[in-house]
């Protein structure tokens, strides 16, 4: 098992630690709950080391990208980011990533951390192109600040005003007086905030300078068990849940990022599948009585029949609604259909709902 | 971690405070701390006997769900109802405002299978 360049520090600050996409990860600091509410009253710092960064760089990255990508790539001009996410040739979906246009030429691909060597192995394959893919993931840390006080706190920490950057765009600065730091408005919470990629010698002079600037907002560690209850209010996708190399980005509610207008793999069978219209698709639920929607749950219509299965489920910490996302056969997927999740075989009543499943801010 | 030397305990993380021929019983420190943040308890058996290690309900905590197992054979007398308003009792206080349930006895030798504190801690070690 991996270390990041903070293991050590978040077990000997208290954090509970387990092994995740084979690095030694903090799942929970104080709670939860707290952790979670925190992020959206205020501000939390999360360590995600573990996820994977690659460099493509060269003439013609960006035609690599174009064809290993569903999103048009095309539309990045340096400082911009993107979310998108990697076909297979079959349609289904290698892994979801965001990509950052650093420079003309020079692109870094953000890529979870559980498929890291997949993903490199496949885009690798592929690149028939004048570029070259690298992996950096094992030199760089990767924090994120969120909440509606994050800007607030890092401001603190630059002489940049980091309100003027625009939602998923990047900037280097000189942050905790280093230079040419990677600064991104991106994030996995739905509270707004920052992605801030960093050398690993860097990482514990950051993180202890953003918990002292953010005291005065009671800024929290957050782990991989908030991160999880966060991403899930928003209704946002996480793969090996939501998604895999079995479902297509239309089946997961990700049309929009999937753009016919350019070549890519897998394009024919995506674009097929929304033709044809999916058989399945990715819906969000609300528990209507009390029980607790978990990953693989089967669903079933009004009359009893299995017509799918959860993918993701957890209780609210915000509204303290039962909430899930899950696939379902096309036709039982509009708003509003009464379903039921089968909890240890008892059918508990649920309905589809639109994430993200909290008012927006 | 706090285990009371006057409790019994389980493989299964579950505490046992005999009174006379009732057992009262709840989740011990260990089990709520790995459990997290506790949603609410079921206890689906209320007035039901059980033979030891059948399960009486489940606890539901933010990330997962874990099963209660009977500790010892008995009928299920009094299900803790404050934990419908209070769940987090049983992390706050696991061996006194969090207790679920209290079973009567059906067979005192099987208090013999309990664990003690310092038996139940080798189990965490």
């Amino acid at each position: 098992m991996k270390n990041t360049a903070l293991s050590k520090w978040h077990e000997a600050n208290g954090a509970k630690m387990v092994p995740f996409a084979g690095y030694n990860m903090p799942v929970q600091y104080t709670g939860i709950n707290d952790e979670h509410l925190r992020v959206r009253n205020s501000v939390g710092v999360f360590d995600v080391s573990h996820m994977g960064e690659f460099h493509v760089r060269g003439k013609e990255a960006l035609d690599l990208i174009q064809k290993v990508t569903s999103n048009d790539a095309s539309i990045l001009t340096p400082g911009k980011v993107q979310y998108s996410c990697l076909p297979n040739a079959e349609g289904g979906i290698v892994d979801d990533l965001l990509v950052y246009c650093l420079a003309e030429n020079d692109y870094m691909l953000v890529v979870n951390a559980s498929n890291l060597k997949k993903d490199f192995d496949w885009i690798q394959s592929h690149n028939t192109f004048d570029c070259t893919l690298s992996d950096d993931s094992d030199e760089m840390a990767l924090f994120a600040i969120q909440g509606p006080k994050a800007t607030e706190t890092l401001n603190k920490l630059t002489s940049e005003n980091l309100g003027e950057m625009a939602y998923y765009n990047l900037k280097h600065i000189t942050f905790c007086g280093k230079e040419n730091i990677l600064i991104s408005n991106t994030g996995y919470t739905g509270a707004g905030g920052y992605e801030i990629y960093l050398p690993n010698n860097c990482a514990e002079l950051f993180w202890t300078k953003i918990l002292e600037a953010g005291a005065e907002y009671d800024i929290q560690m957050i782990g991989l068990a908030a991160r999880d209850t966060l991403r899930l209010e928003m209704g946002f996708c996480l793969y090996g849940n939501d998604i895999d190399d079995t479902t297509s980005p239309i089946e997961a509610g990700l049309g929009w990022i999937t753009k016919f207008t350019k070549d890519f793999i897998g394009k024919e069978n995506i674009l097929a599948d929304k033709e044809n219209g999916p058989s399945k698709r990715l819906v969000g639920f609300e528990l209507t009585e009390r029980g607790i929607p978990r990953k693989d749950y089967q669903i079933v219509n009004s009359e009893g029949d299995v017509i799918g299965k959860v993918t993701s489920g957890t209780m609210s910490p915000c509204t303290k609604k039962a909430i899930g996302m899950g696939y379902v056969q096309s036709g039982n997927h509009k708003q509003g259909t009464e379903i039921a999740i089968l909890i240890r075989n008892k059918p508990v009543n649920a309905l589809i709902t639109r994430p993200p499943f909290i008012p927006k801010s | 971690m706090d285990f009371p030397q006057e409790l019994k305990y389980t493989k299964d993380h579950e505490w046992i405070r005999i009174e006379g021929d009732i057992a009262v019983i709840g989740i011990t420190a260990y089990a709520q701390g790995e459990l997290g943040d506790i949603v609410y308890v079921d206890v689906d058996a209320l007035g039901e006997t059980l033979d030891a290690e059948e399960t009486f309900g489940s606890v539901e905590a933010v990330k997962t769900v874990s099963d209660l197992f009977m500790p010892l054979g008995g009928e299920i007398i009094e299900f803790n109802e404050e934990l419908e308003e209070t769940p987090e009792a049983v992390n706050e206080d696991p061996y006194g405002k969090g207790w679920m349930v209290k079973v009567k006895i059906s067979d005192s030798s099987e208090l013999d299978t309990l664990l003690s504190a310092a038996d139940y801690q080798k189990i965490l070690s």
